[in-house]
């Protein structure tokens, strides 16, 4: 879409658009760009030169066990926050959208957590499940359930995944909340008029008008699951115990800051840019969908 | 009288409480005595003593760290100019692609597009040789600055530009208004919901960055509060549990603050623009 109304000028708009262009060429385009030769070359062990190999870097990579094994475990991750949360905030959702007492009241309650920071709802997680200190963690440990996130894999990966997904509810509830208003009350009443009702109604009149918001926030969710939990995890387990928690962009972390993998780093990262892309691609798509056509 | 829909109380109470009770676990914590903690005596109930706390934390800090205080004003400075410098330059350039003709106007407008696809955990390495190459490590404006660009805040006020009716403009014309007129007087003014919802979006955003600062602050003159909390309870053998609470507790509170007292504007801008 275009505007028909126009002003005349060219030096003005472009001083206009300047600094934001400048921002993005400096820091991410040329970063993206060193990623990218980066990942194509490899450094001599004395960091002296460096030599073109091609897509040797990636080959390596994808024939790590260690990095299949990251990307199955991101996928799980990503999969078990999206479902979990968006399955949580649905529920809320259809509820809160009902005409009952206290709604605005019960919308603060469940719409505040947006604003807690991944690596602080870490901390309150901690204090709910530390095996010594945590009021569920330290009471399980007395009763004879042993419970140490810290140390076994499957109950660091169930962690780590339970206080992602209850950051991003409150994400999924205002979305979907706001899903359920804009469908037109005289549907609902069509529906009741001709008998469905409970679940039934639900599943046949009101989540179909819905699936535009579901598919949008699917994407969203992977999003987030796989770039903005880096936070929650590092404060909760590093991607520890051994590897057990260590999603791709943890990875991409530990090689490139702690081991100093600069190669193998820059690989993973142009495999991530590839990943983030089609993403936003299929998150444009849906919006499309939904806004026009 | 209408009858009381006890489902969905029931469930909505269930959510809230999810919520709340890690919240007031840590508020209550905040109140007790360290080592009744570390010995898993943590209550819900908290010990009205204890609040000071609050102004011990504020002025000396944690076992290893800085006074609390100094991370949150480096935290407030950060989300302020994130925020304000993102409205900023991204009505700026969202005014240039939508109501001039330029020269490579598509190529500006689809490589501020493209900073959507490049989250700063993509390109970490390079980030942090660029930022060393520029000597901007360890400094405010290396904090800040190089978050300023934004494509979500340029595409929403494009959405919202696009729709201005064209009488609107073409009056503004005949009464003699040039185009710095036209945006200051007409365009933010018809902006100033949104830039309230971006306001709130971008603040929660600023304040909650983690990566970044752990990147490319490493001196703890320039710790946010996020990063504290995090060197707090990686020390874990003399962590003492109600500083950490405390700290958490003055951790969340702007933004969720800032959430809560501006929730209209906050939740429309968010599902108009569909970050």
């Amino acid at each position: 879409m275009e505007r028909r109304t126009l002003f005349p000028g060219t030096l003005f708009p472009i001083l206009l658009v300047l600094p934001q262009l400048l921002l993005t060429v400096v820091f991410f385009l040329w970063p993206a760009g060193q990623a990218i030769w980066s990942s194509l070359t490899r450094a001599d062990p004395f960091g002296l030169s460096s030599q073109f190999v091609g897509l040797d870097n990636f080959s390596d990579l994808f024939s790590d066990p260690l990095y299949i094994d990251s990307i199955g475990r991101t996928a799980v991750f990503c999969l078990c926050v999206s479902v979990l949360s968006m399955g949580v905030a649905l529920g809320l959702a259809v509820c809160a959208d009902r005409e009952i007492r206290g709604r605005s009241w019960y919308r603060i309650m469940l719409i505040w957590p947006y604003a807690v920071a991944p690596a602080i709802a870490a901390v309150l997680w901690i204090l709910l499940l530390h095996p010594q200190i945590g009021l569920i963690g330290g009471w399980l440990n007395r009763h004879g359930i042993t419970w140490d996130y810290k140390l076994r894999d499957n109950q660091a990966m169930a962690v780590v995944i339970g206080a992602s997904a209850w950051k991003q509810v409150s994400y999924n509830f205002i979305f979907f909340l706001a899903g359920l208003q804009s469908i037109p009350r005289a549907v609902i009443e069509a529906a009741r008029m001709d008998g469905a009702r409970g679940f039934f109604r639900f599943r046949t009149v009101v989540l179909p008008l819905l699936m535009p918001t579901v598919f949008f926030l699917i994407v969203v969710n992977l999003v987030y699951a796989a770039f903005d939990t880096f936070g929650t995890i590092q404060a909760l387990t590093q991607g520890g115990p051994g590897k057990a928690t260590e999603t791709l962009v943890v990875k991409v972390y530990r090689d490139g800051v702690v081991n100093l993998d600069i190669g193998g780093s820059s690989a993973e990262s142009v495999v991530l840019m590839l990943a983030v892309i089609l993403l936003t691609a299929l998150q444009f798509r849906f919006l499309n969908k939904r806004s026009g056509a | 009288m209408r009858r009381i829909d006890w489902p969905a109380h029931v469930v909505l109470l269930l959510g809230v409480a999810l919520f709340v009770l890690p919240l007031w676990l840590v508020v209550a914590g905040s109140t007790l005595d360290p080592a009744a903690i570390s010995r898993g005596e943590l209550s819900l109930i908290p010990k009205l003593s204890g609040f000071s706390v609050y102004g011990s934390v504020l002025t000396q800090g944690s076992p290893g760290s800085g006074p609390v205080w100094q991370m949150l004003a480096v935290s407030f400075a950060m989300a302020l100019c994130i925020a304000a410098g993102k409205i900023v330059i991204s009505i700026l350039s969202a005014y240039a692609v939508t109501f001039f003709r330029f020269p490579f106007r598509m190529a500006a407008f689809w490589t501020i597009f493209i900073t959507l696809m490049l989250p700063v955990e993509v390109r970490i390495i390079p980030t942090y040789q660029v930022m060393s190459d520029l000597g901007l490590i360890n400094t405010f404006t290396g904090l800040t600055v190089p978050l300023i660009a934004s494509a979500t805040a340029t595409l929403l006020f494009r959405q919202t530009f696009l729709v201005i009716p064209d009488e609107l403009v073409e009056a503004a014309r005949m009464d003699g208004a040039g185009p710095w007129r036209f945006f200051k007087d007409i365009l933010v003014p018809v902006s100033s919901s949104n830039i309230a919802a971006l306001f709130v979006i971008l603040f929660v955003y600023g304040w909650n960055q983690y990566l970044w600062p752990l990147l490319v602050a490493t001196t703890p003159r320039l710790d946010t509060i996020v990063i504290g909390i995090v060197q707090m309870i990686g020390t874990e053998t003399q962590t003492e549990w109600n500083r950490v609470m405390a700290t958490a507790v003055l951790a969340l509170l702007p933004p969720v603050a800032v959430v809560i007292l501006m929730q209209r504007w906050f939740v429309r801008g968010l599902t108009d623009g569909e970050k």
